[in-house]
């Protein structure tokens, strides 16, 4: 989503996107004339008339579980979105018993929070996992 | 989901749907309500629900978000078309 028109994301997609990935670009690309849906997720810059990188991961029943705001000049990382997502589906599976320690990655070990864990996560969660 | 929409000289628009979080500030002076329309985006929380007219595979659309309940959402915002990063 970007305050552009939607006939600027055509000419966007189609003469330039579209050399990047093959077929264009899959998923719908939102217009926001004026900044009024950024202006309510907090990321629309009234001085510069643009949004800020903000990235929404929302879950399906609607709830917001997390967000990233960048300016303008630094790029995402779309591979941490991603471990993101996969972490939060992990947690929703497990309705909320398991949760993911800091480096978790899929098929990583998660935790399961309870009484027996107080104080005892130095035993089973090592600080080098927070980075392989 | 998504219905196509007609185009024509004026650009669609969409914005905010449904309640916004209406605060009145002032606490119990005897000013006129100074009331503040806020709405507040926090993880736990519900996104706020909107409609955008959008441009997909050849089509011009307008999606609304909550028709996406059910399915995991990224919304991402950027500066602008033709721009850099």
């Amino acid at each position: 989503m970007s305050v552009d028109s939607v006939f600027v994301h055509k000419m966007w997609n189609d003469h330039e996107l579209s050399k990047m990935v093959k077929g264009g670009v899959p998923f719908p690309m939102l217009s926001d004339g004026g900044g009024k849906v950024g202006s309510v997720y907090g990321v629309y810059l009234e001085d510069a008339g643009v949004e800020a990188r903000g990235r929404f991961i929302i879950d399906p029943d609607g709830i917001i579980q997390g967000f990233e705001v960048l300016t303008p000049p630094v790029g995402r990382n779309i591979l941490e979105s991603i471990r993101q997502i996969q972490a939060f589906q992990v947690v929703r599976k497990s309705k909320g018993t398991e949760a993911t320690p800091s480096g978790w990655k899929p098929g990583k070990m998660t935790l399961k929070p309870g009484p027996d864990l107080v104080g005892r996560v130095w035993e089973v969660w090592k600080t080098k996992m927070a980075f392989d | 989901m998504a219905k196509e929409m007609k185009v024509g000289c004026a650009r669609p628009t969409g914005g905010p749907v449904g309640e916004a979080v209406i605060e009145a500030t002032g606490g119990k002076t005897q000013q006129p309500q100074q009331k503040e329309v806020r709405q507040m985006v926090t993880v736990g929380k519900k996104a706020p629900d909107f409609t955008a007219p959008a441009y997909q595979k050849g089509k011009f659309i307008e999606v609304k978000l909550s028709e996406y309940l059910g399915k995991w959402v990224v919304l991402c915002f950027y500066p602008g078309d033709f721009t850099f990063v």
